[in-house]
């Protein structure tokens, strides 16, 4: 089971239990859905964006307990972030889970985020964690369209 | 088959010797995660028997050529290959000729064959389609397709909290105005065994003609395609232990004589000029272009494979398994089987507490158990039963009581990780 504790990490199986910042956002100003077409995962996520700041975050949906902690873990990690750094962190995070630049290095300065860093090892579910991430790209980017992770 | 009033699907047959069975399929000796593996995603796709995977090398080894064509002799060896596996479905099937055999890429294929010859042929705008709510995307998506073409509307029969369809509604849905009946003979998401035989005879009293999706059928019991009177009766080989690119559309050769070809190319023409051409004989009309001859003759030694272990013989030990299988878990608290049909065949659904199907999936392969997790490409059968996914372990000739022991341990394992479930 120790294998399997470095991907369900405590951290995980709590946010997966109790999401933060789930629900609608009154004031959300941009939103985006998307889909994992390949589990039926959905996810919305909401944004209030003012000076090219994120202001307020939230998202609501269903999925496996990597792709609903990531995305409340994601929401806590969005708060006062301008845009762009919104956007750098993404890169960051899916660099991370997908080791695109080998296991280890990719985690530091992550803060909460690192516990995604097992997601490595299980590649089918690396889309798990990162659907929410598309969504919030697409939100960003104000795309209307459902994003999906093919 | 058809014995609607018998719980196990196929009535009692001769025993079957599992332990020797299990040493006929090479995969079966793999680690996964340093365990033994446990398959048990056969409705996704079977392992492949010894024989099936020499025989495919044998033909590749001493007898690759091209078919219908060569006068040498590796084309007339090969070309006999080839029609020897279309006799041997033809036989597993009880169907009357061997041009009523049409080899296809897979159930998929056969079904938008239909859809697309006989759907583009029949349907005018205002006429019907009926399916089921317990369809395969496979056997909707073809049809959503041609009946926006035409203009025609898709009917879905619906199914009760248990999984079987609502007979009383299917009868109301069939009136003037449908033109063919489209219906999985097992659901590959419920296990539900749907009640075919009755149901074609009852739109066959209206001069409606139906096309069964076997894919989930073939692999569990002995089809026989005369004995259901179906129209169109479409399986692929990859789920009945042969191998993968290959199936089977069984139809009518009235039916499929007065349907226009599929696709257009070599081997299904008598001749051509720039002016006109005159398409072959069944079942060529059909077979367009180079097929998979490797597959199409190594699921003829999937079906010689199952012939000899004795369908029967198959489907009673499936059944046992099953049968322990819904007992076993039944006893795993916080478990919910998601259908539960009156008749059901080769597989259990379920959800597990509030852990979703995914998670349940990435532990178990950690036990080396192979499980489906997700909506089985039957979203709206998740629909009506409210749950995003559900997981599903299904069962093949070479399943034992043991696995589903294994299987029943691993959710344990789940629970414990999850803090209760």
């Amino acid at each position: 089971m120790s294998d399997l504790r470095d991907l369900y990490q405590e951290l995980i199986l709590d946010h997966n239990r109790k999401p933060r910042n789930f629900g609608p956002l009154a004031d959300a100003n941009r939103s985006a859905r998307g889909v994992n077409p390949l589990c039926g995962d959905k996810v919305a996520v909401h944004l209030h964006v003012e000076d090219g700041r994120v202001t307020g975050v939230s998202f609501e949906g269903t999925g496996c307990a990597i792709s609903i902690a990531s995305a409340s873990v994601m929401t806590e990690s969005l708060k006062e972030r301008s845009c762009d750094d919104a956007r750098e962190l993404f890169e960051r995070f899916h660099r991370m889970v997908a080791a695109d630049d080998g296991a280890g290095s990719a985690e530091a300065g992550m803060g909460k985020l690192a516990a995604f860093a097992g997601v490595r090892d299980y590649p089918a579910r690396v889309k798990c964690a990162t659907l929410a991430w598309h969504t919030l790209r697409a939100a960003l980017d104000g795309e209307d369209k459902a994003v999906s992770t093919e | 088959m058809g014995q609607v009033k018998t719980e196990a699907w196929n009535g009692p047959g001769e025993a079957l010797d599992v332990a020797r069975v299990r040493e006929d399929f090479p995969i079966l000796g793999e680690s996964v995660h340093g365990k033994p593996l446990v398959y048990l995603d056969n409705a996704a796709t079977a392992q492949k028997p010894r024989s099936v995977i020499e025989r495919v090398a044998r033909y590749y080894e001493t007898e690759n050529s091209n078919i219908h064509r060569g006068v040498h002799r590796l084309s007339e060896q090969a070309t006999r290959a080839y029609e020897d596996a279309r006799g041997a479905v033809r036989r597993f099937v009880n169907a009357a000729q061997d041009r009523e055999i049409v080899f296809v890429r897979g159930a998929t294929e056969a079904i938008n064959l239909v859809a697309r010859c006989y759907g583009g042929a029949n349907l005018e705008a205002g006429d019907e389609v009926v399916i089921s709510a317990m369809e395969h995307h496979s056997n909707i998506v073809p049809w959503q397709i041609i009946c926006q073409e035409k203009g025609a509307i898709l009917r879905v029969i619906p199914i009760d909290d248990r999984g079987d369809v609502v007979m009383e509604r299917y009868h109301r849905l069939l009136g003037p105005r449908t033109r063919i009946v489209a219906l999985p003979h097992v659901s590959n998401a419920l296990g539900t065994v749907n009640p075919v035989k009755e149901m074609i005879a009852d739109a066959h009293r209206q001069g409606i003609p139906v096309l069964v999706d076997g894919a989930q059928g073939a692999p569990h019991a002995a089809v026989d395609v005369r004995d259901l009177d179906c129209d169109f009766y479409a399986f692929s080989s990859h789920k009945m232990y042969g191998p993968t690119g290959v199936g089977v559309l069984y139809g009518k050769a009235a039916l499929l004589e007065a349907m226009p070809p599929y696709q257009g190319g070599g081997d299904m023409i008598l001749t051509v000029s720039f002016e006109a051409t005159e398409y072959n004989a069944l079942p060529y009309k059909f077979e367009a272009g180079t097929p998979n001859i490797a597959g199409v003759i190594g699921m003829g030694a999937a079906v010689e494979y199952l012939t000899g272990l004795g369908i029967e013989a198959v489907s009673a030990h499936e059944d046992r398994v099953l049968a322990y299988a819904v007992e076993r878990l039944a006893g795993v608290s916080g478990l919910r089987f998601v259908g539960t049909p009156a008749r059901r065949a080769s597989l259990v659904s379920f959800v597990f507490g509030d852990v979703h199907a995914h998670d349940i999936g990435t532990i178990l392969d950690q036990e080396g158990i192979a499980v489906r997790t997700g909506h089985h490409c039957a979203m709206p059968v998740m629909d009506r039963f409210g749950v995003p996914a559900t997981v599903r372990a299904s069962f093949a000739c070479y399943n034992t009581e043991a696995e589903v022991d294994v299987l029943a341990e691993g959710l344990e394992k789940v629970r414990r990780l999850f803090d209760g479930v």
